[in-house]
């Protein structure tokens, strides 16, 4: 061991006045030199970088937590994981084994779930694009077809007539919950009474059975009013369905829509700071749930869609440096090896962004650019980070939710991504592209297969 | 060899702040910021410099001087040293 001292870049920086001299206050950020107890060196070392890992613990604690807490306040709960926030395998599993459904938006995504065991019965489809193949399969498989409009209504009509079966349907229902700008392109109006003319549709049918209703009434909603006034709103359609028809239902499907930990883009304090808890949002769906006139053995199951709200905080991106750079104004800018294609969330959130190792006091203003060639490709436009120096690593949290599954291969292979078990040890979940994987789907024209440069 | 100057009326203190007597505006320098300026300061050629800083920190010459590059562009730019 020599006895000099650890490098550091020297660093000037200029004082603005009006704001504290922050120089000899201490690091202002700590390091984040682990993820679920593994050195975030160790997993860079044997994985590479960028990595995405995933922590089973956190996920399973998530979905209990919510669990308890929607349980505690209402008697049946059923939660249906939302398979386009992140349907890698090892996610889903981990949801289904803390019992959750699947609820999937495409043909492919219900094959998903079936190819991982999944019963039909367990899985809620919705989606606005469901082919005649997939309703057919549905109704078969005796899963809960959520219609969307009134084409879709006649697809399942007719073909549960061709199949001579029942279908399992609800419909999803849009109404104004205060929140704007109004989702209403998926499902149902509530508010122009199309809801229930799709419902006294289905009622007139033998081969429909109604067995539930649903909503799904944005995303990262801010608002537990919101959640309430979508509540009641079903719960006086399910009213209207017992009186009318003497009808009750098995399910109300609440949907997603619970924020994450992520601040937004353009948010000025952190989400953690101002983002609702969620006992608030069960505490507003159930209080309405609650008022439904059923007899109390009758209650409908209370089914959500959540997604980024149990899965965002489990996942975190390892990245490295590859180089530093200056920008014309003197500011630091830092390029690293993740860019937006597979930080798609870049465009909604000012991401969480950790030094894994530790630094000095002295701190800089940084922008930071994936490895892109591209404008767009920014991670950060100025962030606060100690003094940072070339291949050293940073990690970027709140990444489980739309991020795995939006990726786009762009430039670069997308990377490997692994799974921290309760158990400590590290399971890759799914391998990083390589240049075979891409190239197996393309076709040349022969005409095109030689050339002289 | 490139020598640099510290200008007369740049003030620095013992933890490293300095003070520009011509414009009123102040600066921070971090540990090893402060030892280069202060060499700076002696006339120390570039070459010594990076020698010195080798010496004393755990580090190879071209991080040393791809960093003392970079510190010293800053430092010209934000008028705390001129080069002779
Ligand atoms: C029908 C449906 N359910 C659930 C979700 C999950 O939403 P979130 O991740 O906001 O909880 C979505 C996503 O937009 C959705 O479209």
């Amino acid at each position: 061991m020599s006895d000099k001292r650890r490098y550091e870049r020297p660093v000037v920086l200029k004082q603005q006045t009006g704001f504290m001299n922050k120089f000899g206050s201490g690091p202002l950020t700590h390091p984040k030199s682990e993820i679920d107890g593994i050195p975030v060196s160790e997993l860079a070392e044997r994985f590479g970088t960028p990595l995405f890992v995933i922590s089973e613990r956190r996920i399973r604690e998530n979905q209990r937590r919510a669990t308890r807490v929607f349980s505690t306040r209402y008697p049946a709960v059923r939660f249906a994981w939302s398979y386009k926030t992140n349907y890698l395998n090892a996610v889903c599993s981990v949801f289904h084994q803390e019992g959750s459904w699947a609820e999937v938006v495409s043909g492919f995504e219900y094959e998903k779930a079936r190819r991982l065991g999944v019963k039909g019965e367990h899985i809620i489809f919705n989606g606005p694009s469901k082919t005649k193949d997939d309703i057919r399969r549905a109704i078969k498989e005796g899963a809960a077809i959520h219609i969307d409009h009134f084409d879709e209504l006649y697809d399942v009509f007719e073909i549960s007539r061709e199949e001579d079966r029942t279908a399992r349907v609800a419909i999803r229902v849009n109404c104004d919950t205060g929140v704007y700008p109004k989702w209403d392109r998926f499902g149902f109006n509530f508010e122009n009474d199309e809801a229930k003319q799709a419902l006294r549709r289905i009622m007139t049918s033998d081969r429909l059975n109604p067995v539930g209703l649903h909503t799904h009434i944005g995303t990262y909603m801010m608002t537990t009013d919101s959640y309430k006034t979508a509540t009641d709103k079903l719960v006086e359609l399910a009213a209207w369905l017992k009186t009318e028809y003497g009808h009750t239902l098995e399910y109300i499907d609440i949907g997603g829509g619970f924020p994450s930990n992520n601040t937004l883009n353009g948010q000025y304090l952190p989400a953690e700071q101002i983002v609702p808890s969620i006992e608030e949002y069960a505490n507003a769906i159930s209080t309405a749930l609650l008022s439904l006139p059923y007899a109390k053995d009758e209650l409908p199951v209370l089914i959500l869609e959540t997604g980024r709200a149990l899965i965002d905080d489990a996942a975190s991106l390892i990245t490295t440096i590859l180089a530093l750079k200056r920008l014309s104004d003197g500011r630091r800018a830092l390029i690293i090896d993740a860019g937006v294609n597979i930080l798609i969330t870049r465009f909604w959130y000012k991401h969480k962004i950790t030094p894994a190792q530790p630094g000095g006091v002295m701190t800089e203003n940084t922008a930071i650019y994936g490895p892109l060639c591209m404008n767009i490709d920014c991670i950060a436009e100025n962030i606060v980070l100690p003094v940072m120096k070339k291949g050293d690593r940073l990690v970027i949290d709140y990444v489980g939710a739309y991020d795995m599954t939006q990726w786009m291969q762009f430039i670069t292979l997308r990377p490997n991504i692994v799974m921290v078990m309760e158990d400590g040890s590290v399971e890759l979940i799914r391998e990083s592209e390589n240049i075979e994987y891409l190239l197996e789907n393309e076709r040349i024209p022969e005409k095109l297969r030689s050339f002289s440069l | 060899m490139k020598i640099f100057e510290v200008p007369g009326y740049a003030a620095i203190s013992e933890t490293g702040f300095i003070f520009l007597g011509n414009t009123g505006e102040t600066f921070n320098l971090n540990e090893i910021g402060k030892e280069i300026y202060e060499l700076i300061k002696k006339k120390k050629p570039y070459d010594e410099i990076v020698s010195e800083i080798m010496n004393n920190y755990d580090s190879d010459q071209l991080t040393v001087e791809r960093d003392l590059d970079d510190f010293i562009n800053q430092l010209k730019s934000f008028g705390l040293v001129t080069e002779k």
